[in-house]
């Protein structure tokens, strides 16, 4: 299961920009507000987390050391 | 309405002018579109064209000579990009390339020159976008000259993972890490992409994996 960015409904005011820039289509808009469907080909651009302006997507790092 | 005039009505240039002023203003603009990743603007080349972002967003940024590039801005819907070099007339200062499927409106130079002379509000609203554009530039330059981020960035990675003594730290975004470090997003993801060509950490989709303690370690005393 691959892990898919994080969203804040609550913030989210369905603008859907981070749908447009989501290159894998792992962004859909139901209903005016966001869904994300889990996606291999989801690369962690983060694109979606620079675009949003009411910093509704979070696409944490896990920070781990060898 | 037209789904333009309703667009120019809300763009903070045109802001504060009656119905019969955005309209004529309205015949003045073409649509423009490109798709993912597709070069808008390229920097150094010589432009005609304001654009407002009418739907996706468009990534402003700058390459150097060793193709690193520095995102300056990302413009959202309403907000416009190319002002600079509407205004002074030099080249492009920046490129700008579609982050997914984008609709602009565009204004040539020429009759923005005329929007000016007939809309004195206009002028107005400009000096508010330009000087606005400044304080961000400005607050950029102050991130990148002064603040030695790189350094920074490495000692939260380093500090996230207790120095060492723990395998696995807590989860940061690139904003969350931004803020740590007093600096903007933008230039958090430079320094990510710095320490990996470095070779002290290597990132893996979500995960960012100190590869080399001790490298990380010189840059955070370098940068200090």
């Amino acid at each position: 299961m691959a892990e898919m960015p994080g969203i804040d409904r609550e913030k989210c005011d369905g603008c859907g920009l981070c749908v447009i820039v989501c290159h894998c289509g792992a962004l859909t808009m139901v209903d005016k507000s966001i869904n994300i469907i889990e996606t291999v080909e989801c690369d962690w651009c983060t694109d979606c987390e620079a675009v949003c302006a009411t910093g509704a997507i979070s696409c944490p790092f896990e920070i781990s050391i060898e | 309405m037209t789904v333009q005039l309703d667009f120019l009505k809300n763009v903070l240039y045109f802001s504060g002018l009656d119905l019969a002023e955005i309209e004529s203003i309205d015949k003045l603009v073409f649509e423009k579109s490109a798709e993912r990743g597709e070069m808008v603007l390229l920097e150094g080349e010589s432009a005609t064209d304001l654009y407002f972002v009418a739907s996706g967003a468009v990534k402003v940024f700058k390459t150097s000579a060793e193709g690193k590039e520095q995102i300056l801005s990302i413009v959202r819907p309403g907000e416009s990009f190319n002002d600079v070099s509407i205004f002074d007339g030099g080249p492009n200062p920046a490129s700008a390339r579609a982050m997914g499927p984008v609709l602009l409106y565009g204004i040539k130079k020429n009759d923005i020159e005329a929007i000016l002379r007939n809309h004195p509000r206009v002028v107005l609203n400009v000096i508010n976008v330009l000087a606005s554009r400044v304080r961000h530039l400005v607050s950029l330059v102050e991130d990148l000259s002064f603040k030695h981020v790189i350094g920074r960035v490495a000692k939260i990675l380093f500090e996230q993972v207790g120095g060492g003594q723990m395998g696995r730290g807590p989860r940061l975004t690139q904003q969350e890490m931004a803020a740590m470090a007093g600096t903007a997003r933008e230039v958090v993801g430079r320094s990510l992409k710095a320490l990996e060509e470095e070779g002290a950490i290597k990132v893996d989709r979500n995960r960012i994996v100190i590869t080399d303690k001790e490298a990380l370690k010189r840059v955070m005393e370098v940068s200090s």
